[in-house]
Formats: C-alpha cells, structure tokens, sequence
C-alpha cells in the first residue's frame, strides 16, 4: 500500500504540501483568534481594504510592464522596478517645477497631468534605452544571461539615481487639491487614493484598447504568440519589442506618480521592493497576462494591508506590521510552488 | 552577429556620443569630483583627469580599430571625430553647470565640478576649446595606437591601466614596499614623474616579453611527460601555498583586513560556483545561508541573548563552528525542496524573495528575543587554538585560507567526479539529464546545500571575526556580489573567482573613494561583461564552449528551465 502512494507522490510532493499546510493552518488559526476578538471594527477592515487596493493598484501598473516583456520575451525584465523609481524622479521634479510656479495650486488638473507626462517620458526613455542597448543584443543568448544582464542594468539605474539625485529621501510637494478626504459610508476614502483608482481605471482601460484594438497592439500578440511566424507576417519584431518596452515604461511612470500622490516621497532604493512585489502580483495573475497581473496586483495589496492584522496578530507576534513585506514575499513563494501558472493562467497572446 | 558594415565616419560620431555621454554620466553621479583630490602623477595629472582622458580614449579606439578594420585610410579622422565629440560633450556640462543652475536637480552639478571639468585655471570658450582639442588629441593617439602591431599594442595598454593603479594603490603600497623604492616611486600625492615613466616602461617590457615567450612556453610544458609535469604542477602549487603562508607577515594590519574579506567572499563564491557555475541554478537569495551561518555562531557563542540561554549552554566557537556549517547545510535542503520544483527563472525570483523573508524576519521585533532584532548580537566569540584567542586579522587569514583550500579541494573534485558531470548534464540539459536517468531534484538539492554550507562556513567565521552582528550586513546586495565575483571571474571556473574576488571586493576595498560608486560599477560591469564577454575573465574550458556557441544557433523559444543548454533541440 505505501509503495502504491510512494509510486505516486514523490517525497518532495509529500514536503511540500506538509509547509503549505501548515502555513494554512496558521492563517486560519491568525485570522479566527483576530477575527472572534474583535479589536478591529467593520469600518477598520474596510479602510484596510481601501488601502490596499489603492496600493495594489500602483502595484498593477507595475506588473504590466513586468508581464507584457515577459509574456513576448519569456524573460524576468529585473529593472523594471527602476523604470518605476526613475519616473517617480521624473514627477518630482516636475511637481518641484510646478509648486514653484504656483501652477500646483492653481490647477491641479494640468499638474497632475504634467507630472504623468514627465514620469512617463522618463520611464518609457529609459526602458526603451536598456532594451536597445542591453537587451536586444541578447536575444538570441542562453536564458541565464538576459537575467543578469537585467540584474546588472538594475543595480546601474539604481545607482544612477543615487549618484544623480543624491542617496536621502526627498518628500513630494503637496497637491493641496488631493489633501481631504470622501467618506463613502463608514469608509474613509483619501482623495489621493481616489485619483489612484481612476487613473489606473483609466490606464487599463486605454491599454486594453491599445492591446486589443490597434494595429500595433496586434503586432503586440502576435510577437508573443510566435516571433519567426509574426516575422514572416511582416511584423517588425525588435520594433514591436521596443513598443511593448515602452508601454511597460509607461505604466510604471504612471505607478511612480501615483505612488508620488499616495505617499509623497522619493529615494533611489524604491523602486527594489515595489518592483518585487509587482512581479509576485504579475505572478499572482498569471504572467504573460494583463487581466492577471491587475488582478494579481489588486489581490496582493488587500492580503499586504489585511494581512499583518489578520493573520498575523491572531498567533501574537508583536509589532505584526513590520513583517508586511514578508507576507508578499512568502505569497510570492507559495505561489510560485503551488500554481506556478498563477490565477489566470499564462499567455499575452491568447487573453490580452 | 551581423556582418560587418563598412565603415562610416558616422560610427565614430556614434561612438564619440556614447562616451560623451558616458563622460557626462560619469561626471554627474559624482564620480569626478570624488577622484579629483588623487593625483595620478604628483602635479601633472589628476585621477579625475585620467578618468576623463580614458573615457575620450577607449571611444576614440573603438572608433579606429573599426576604421582601421574596414577603411584604413579613415583611421586618424575617426580617432579624432570620437575624441573631439567627447571632448565637446564634456565642455558643454562644463559651461552650463552654472548659467542653468543644473544642481536644482543633480546633486553632484557644483560650481566646483564646473571647475575640475575645466582645464587648470581656464574658464569660459577658451577652456571648452582647449578641452576639446586635447580630447581630440588623446582621440588620435588613440587612433595611433591602432596601427601598432598588437602585440606592442596590448603591452602598452596594460601598461597604462598598471601605472594608474599602481598610482591609486600608493598607501597600499608604500608601507610594504622598500623605502628606496618607495621615495623614487611615489610624492607627497601620487607618483614622480620619473617613477610614473620607469614604471610604465617596465612594465611594458615586462608585459611584452610576458606575451612573446607564453606561447611557446605552454606549448613546451604541454610536451613534458605527463609524470614530470604532474612534479611541475605539484612544485608549483607548493611553492604557491607557501607564499600564501607567508602573506600576512608582509601585508601588515590593514591589508590583511582586505584579504580576509576578500577570503569571505571567495569561500561565498566557491559554494555559489557550484549552484550557478555547476548546476546552472540562479540563486539571488544565497545570502539567506551566509546569513544562517553568521547567526548559527553569533547566537550559540553569546553571551547575550538570555532567552536562548535558558535553553541552549553556550559554546566555545569550535563546537558552533560545525552547528554553524550543519544549520546552513539543512537550510540549503530545507529551502531547496519547495524552491527546486520551479521553473528556471522563477528560481531566481523565488531565491531572492527567500533571503528577503530570512533578512525581514531577522530584523523583525518578533524574532527579536532569539536574534537580536535590528541592535543585532555582540559578543560573538573568536576561535581558540591552544589557549590563545585569535582576534587579529593575520590570524585570521589563516583560518580563512585554510577554509578556502578545503572548499576549493572539495569543489574541485566534485567537479570532477560522476557528480559534478551529473550537475552539468543538469545545467545543459535538463529533460536529456533526466532521460540519462538523473534525478533533477536530487542533484539540484545536492548542488544547493553544497552552496549553503560553504556560505554557513563563509558566515560563521563572518560572524566571528566581526564579533557583533547586525541584520544590515545580510541584506542583497551581498548576494548580488558574489554573483558578481563569479560573473567577472567566469562562471563554473575556480581560479576564475579567486581572480574575480580580487578584483571586485578587494580593489574597492583599497580604493576608499571608490567604494561609494561600487554598486553602480558593478552594474555596468555585469551589462558588459555578458554583452561582450559572457564566459569570464578566467573562464572554464567548457562553459566558454557553452556560451560562444550560442550566436550560431537561435534557441530562443525553446523551453530549457536552466537557459544554459546552447540550444539543445530534442527531435520529437
């Protein structure tokens, strides 16, 4: 009887399943203690869960960069969290720009789309630049050196900014327009978080259209499903590439003002674990997938801002919000093991 | 690879804007500022000086080797069109540092940068032009120096780079050096300039003789009997340790600091060597054992820590030196497990999402009773032998130098074993390893605990010789340098990250001003190293086979998890 099991679980299987299950264990276990003590009222879950999507839609629009260049290139673009950090730059100085004209204040609209415009011109530059010069070189290399070239091209912008910028925090002007906040009910809803949701509404909805309905976003899918075919089909390749780079670039410029909104400061390391925790949300989706990774990335900002609450305070570890990065990652593991394919399901080409 | 274009002067105005840029860049993150206090040649030329020239210069090379390969008549102009661009490039930062008030935005844009742009107490159009004409001029000895032949020219070459370094390294140096020497050499700040033109000349000579007689040197050791050269090799060897042995009398305090940090990181670089250089896993988190090592020792040896003392008796360092190496080795196994069953670039991500779970759940206040949270552990203890406590670095040296020879004998010879060649079939091919009857997973297991314990080992003399411990010293970073000292060193090849160790942790050691730009060199350094030279600077035999094969044969979509098989195609 053992050997039948044997035979059709492997010992690995068996090891794997045991820490899934434990881990399992613990959250509901976490998430019944906090839950049945009630320290923590309707309204706090709520806004938690405000939060969290507010945040998980910055991370959304990072992760569709890290899947788009994924779902054609079947590469892990490592440096798209700088593009992300880089367009933040690009909106402070914008925003810089703006407050010291008085435009800021007086009209928030155009501010706000300056500093888009700026972050994205950035953003799109560069990654437009390091697929030129770093990656379209590779494209034809074993897989392991496009992932340390992209690794190497990282740690450049990131230093880059350092050096540039200078290696303190510098806080984001205020946007006086965005400072109140809604109450929607018991919610308390921030105005910033607010912009954040309809300008990544807004966002996805013109990349879906770009993707969906243009020659361009055409070329897009084809180039993920088959390179050599769309080559034949007179598509050019390194130019749709390029696009689809710059598109990613786009996005996360786009992140980087809304993450300049939400929590009004900027340093060089920023754009490491966002960028992580884009590619675990682009994961959690499915990667390759652009439903999946605003999905993923919605999913992924709830658990981080519910999480530390939930599960964690239940055991009774103290100071629970520290290890709130930790949660992302340990999703990321376990996703990675469990359903590699992720919640949706692969391909850029097939549900774009 | 395209075939060769022929030339146009437009590649040379290309080239002369990417070095431009590259000045500029240069200038702007700080960079030349920083170096400008260093002399290279005590009152003739500054670091910040030569850092400018040798930007103009390797464009304005490029720029004619290309011409000189395609249009030879073409050569001079190239030179000069890639240096006088650079030159122009620069000189326009020059002037309009102040006028646009650029430090609004970059930081490092000052007055004073403005200046050390400029030639020596120049200023305005005059200085811009002397700039340029003299970036020119270094362009055409650039362009000169292509018609050299390139025996000469690969002498003079390293040459040049062996007087700036052996400028940069004088505090290094002088004090082991002999006095007579030391004076003729070297000024107040930087070299004579007598001394800079000997020793550019000897070690051009040197380097030139080097070169002419190697060849036929290799060729008459590969004709000796295979019993006298086996004695060769064995003297060699020998003669080497023993110099190695007597190291630490002549290197003096500080040096010895830098080899022993160096050491750190070449006993990190073996074990990584086996998991990325063997087995052709990527693993971004191997700082996660380094970091089980340093702590393993750190927590059983404390005095601290009264919460682990109820439980645990604290050890003298040589019975946590085994616990340290042992808890590394289940970790490796532990982690590996879920970590192995991915896919070939998840690994990489998954890696790196383990070592920051470990880092944040050290920091944590959760943890903080068993590890110190973010004050971290003192008081780790240092190794006895025969009574006495080592806590200066020589003796140290010793302790890592023999760690290093057992994790080079050990990687060494699995290298060579069934098991070694198992990892490589792994690493080329994984469905053609398994059709061979190899168990990925095990292999795969076997490789990565091999690498955490020699990390654990790595990490618990870390933990040691430091004596206290902060989480702040685990975090990625160090996992992306040793990949780094693997990638300079060539992949796979042993000598290969003792040299790559060398160069990339004990150099910035030494140079202090550099030490800030590190990470951003070693970006740029990673880039190019896989655009331009993939295999390393000492590569392995057949990983250089690998890897130049792959421009030949497109493998793009084929769906190999290690992406390091050159484009193995299984007929179906």
């Amino acid at each position: 009887m053992f050997a039948n099991l044997r035979r059709k679980y492997d010992f690995t299987d068996v090891l794997l399943w045991l820490i899934g299950g434990i881990l399992l264990i613990f959250i509901l276990y976490g998430s019944i203690v906090t839950l049945t003590s009630g320290k923590y009222t309707t309204a706090q879950w709520l806004n938690f869960i405000v939060f969290g999507l507010a945040q998980g839609g910055i991370y959304a629009l990072i992760a569709l960069g890290y899947t788009m260049v994924y779902g054609i290139l079947g590469m892990i673009n490592f440096a798209h969290g700088e593009f992300f950090m880089l367009g933040t730059f690009g909106a402070f100085f914008m925003a810089e720009a703006l407050s010291a004209t008085g435009l800021l204040e007086s009209n928030w609209v155009i501010s706000i789309l300056l500093m888009l415009a700026a972050a994205m011109i950035v953003s799109a530059t560069v990654a437009i630049l390091a697929e030129r010069i770093a990656y379209r070189p590779l494209r034809r290399a074993p897989r392991l050196v496009p992932l340390i070239t992209a690794i190497g091209v990282s740690y450049f912008l990131q230093y880059t900014a350092r050096g540039l910028f200078g290696s303190g925090v510098e806080a984001f002007p205020n946007v006086p327009a965005l400072a109140g906040s809604i109450a929607v009910g018991p919610i308390k809803i921030q105005n910033t978080q607010v912009a954040v949701f309809i300008a990544t509404a807004v966002l996805l909805l013109l990349l879906w259209l770009f993707v969906s309905k243009t020659k361009v976003g055409r070329a897009i899918r084809s180039v993920a499903e088959d390179k050599d075919a769309a080559a034949l089909m007179g598509v050019d390749v390194d130019r749709t590439i390029a696009i689809s780079f710059a598109v990613g670039g786009i996005m996360a410029g786009a992140a980087g003002v809304m993450y300049g909104l939400v929590f009004r400061q900027v340093a060089f390391y920023m754009g490491f674990v966002p960028g992580l925790k884009a590619f675990t949300a682009a994961v959690l989706g499915g990667i390759g997938n652009l439903a999946g990774a605003v999905l993923g990335g919605l999913i992924l900002g709830v658990i981080e801002s519910v999480g530390p609450s939930l599960f964690l305070e239940g055991i009774g570890i103290p100071a629970p919000h520290q290890l709130k990065d930790g949660i992302a990652f340990t999703v990321l593991v376990l996703i990675l093991i469990f359903r590699p394919t992720g919640i949706l399901g692969e391909r850029l080409s097939k549900r774009a | 690879m395209q075939k060769a274009k022929p030339f146009r002067l437009m590649d040379a105005v290309r080239l002369g804007l990417f070095g431009g840029i590259a000045a500029v860049l240069i200038a702007l993150v700080g960079m030349i500022e920083a170096f400008n206090k260093r002399e290279v040649i005590n009152g003739v030329i500054s670091m910040s000086q030569v850092m400018l020239m040798a930007v103009a210069f390797v464009s304005a090379f490029f720029a004619a080797a290309q011409a000189h390969k395609s249009k030879p008549g073409q050569t001079i102009p190239a030179g000069l069109i890639a240096g006088a661009i650079v030159g122009v490039l620069v000189a326009i930062l020059a002037l309009a540092i102040v006028p646009l008030n650029m430090r609004e935005v970059f930081v490092n844009a000052t007055p004073r940068l403005a200046k050390i742009l400029m030639p020596q107490g120049m200023e305005g159009i005059a200085g811009a032009a002397v700039l340029v004409v003299g970036a020119a001029l270094v362009g055409l000895l650039a362009a000169v120096l292509t018609y050299l032949p390139g025996l000469l020219r690969r002498s003079i070459l390293i040459s040049l780079v062996a007087v700036v370094l052996l400028a940069l390294l004088k505090d290094v140096l002088l004090p082991v050096i002999p006095e007579g020497l030391g004076d003729f050499l070297y000024a107040s700040n930087g070299l004579t300039l007598v001394g800079a033109v000997t020793s550019f000349i000897v070690v051009a000579l040197i380097a030139y003789f080097w070169m002419r007689v190697r060849p036929s040197t290799s060729k008459r050791i590969a004709a000796m009997p295979p019993a006298q050269r086996r004695t060769m090799s064995f003297v060699v060897t020998i003669s080497f340790l023993i110099v190695l042995f007597l190291l630490p009398a002549v290197l003096g305090s500080y040096l010895s600091e830098v080899s022993d940090l160096v050491g750190f990181y070449i006993i990190m670089a073996l074990g990584l060597n086996v998991v990325v250089g063997f087995a052709g896993l990527l693993d971004l988190g191997y700082v996660a054992f380094f970091a089980i090592g340093a702590y393993t020792m750190a927590v059983l040896t404390t005095p601290e820590l009264p919460l682990v003392r109820g439980y645990i008796p604290q050890l003298s360092f040589w019975v946590a030196l085994p616990i340290s190496v042992g808890m590394a080795l289940l970790a490796g196994i532990f982690l590996g497990v879920p970590v192995l069953k991915t896919r070939g670039d998840y690994l990489a991500i998954i890696t790196l999402g383990f070592g920051e779970i470990i880092r944040l759940l050290v920091l944590s206040d959760a943890l903080k009773p068993g590890l110190g949270g973010a004050q971290g552990v003192t008081g780790v203890a240092r190794p006895v032998l025969g009574g006495i406590v080592s806590d200066t670095p020589q003796e140290f040296y010793y302790f890592i130098l023999i760690s290093i020879l057992i994790a080079w004998f050990i990687t060494s010879r699995l290298k060579k074993s069934r098991l070694g060649r198992a990892w490589m079939a792994v690493r080329e091919d994984e469905d053609v390893a398994a059709a061979m009857s190899i168990n990925l997973v095990g292999y795969k297991l076997l490789a990565f605990a091999t690498g955490a314990a020699l990390a654990g080992l790595s990490g618990a003399f870390f933990g040691s010789k430091l004596g206290s411990m902060v989480p702040a010293s685990f975090n990625v970073l160090v996992s992306i340098n040793v990949l780094a000292v693997l990638i300079v060193g060539g992949m796979g090849s042993l000598p290969g990250v003792v040299v790559g160790a060398i160069v990339l942790i004990g150099l910035p050691e030494l140079l202090r001003e550099f030490n800030e730009f590190r990470w951003w060199v070693y970006g740029i350094v990673l880039v190019v190293m896989m655009l331009y030279r993939p295999e390393g600077l000492w590569p392995d035999a057949t990983r250089e086979r690998e890897l130049l094969d792959f421009e030949d044969e497109p493998n793009v979509d084929s769906e190999d998890p290690t992406g390091l098989a050159p484009s193995a195609t299984i007929p179906s």
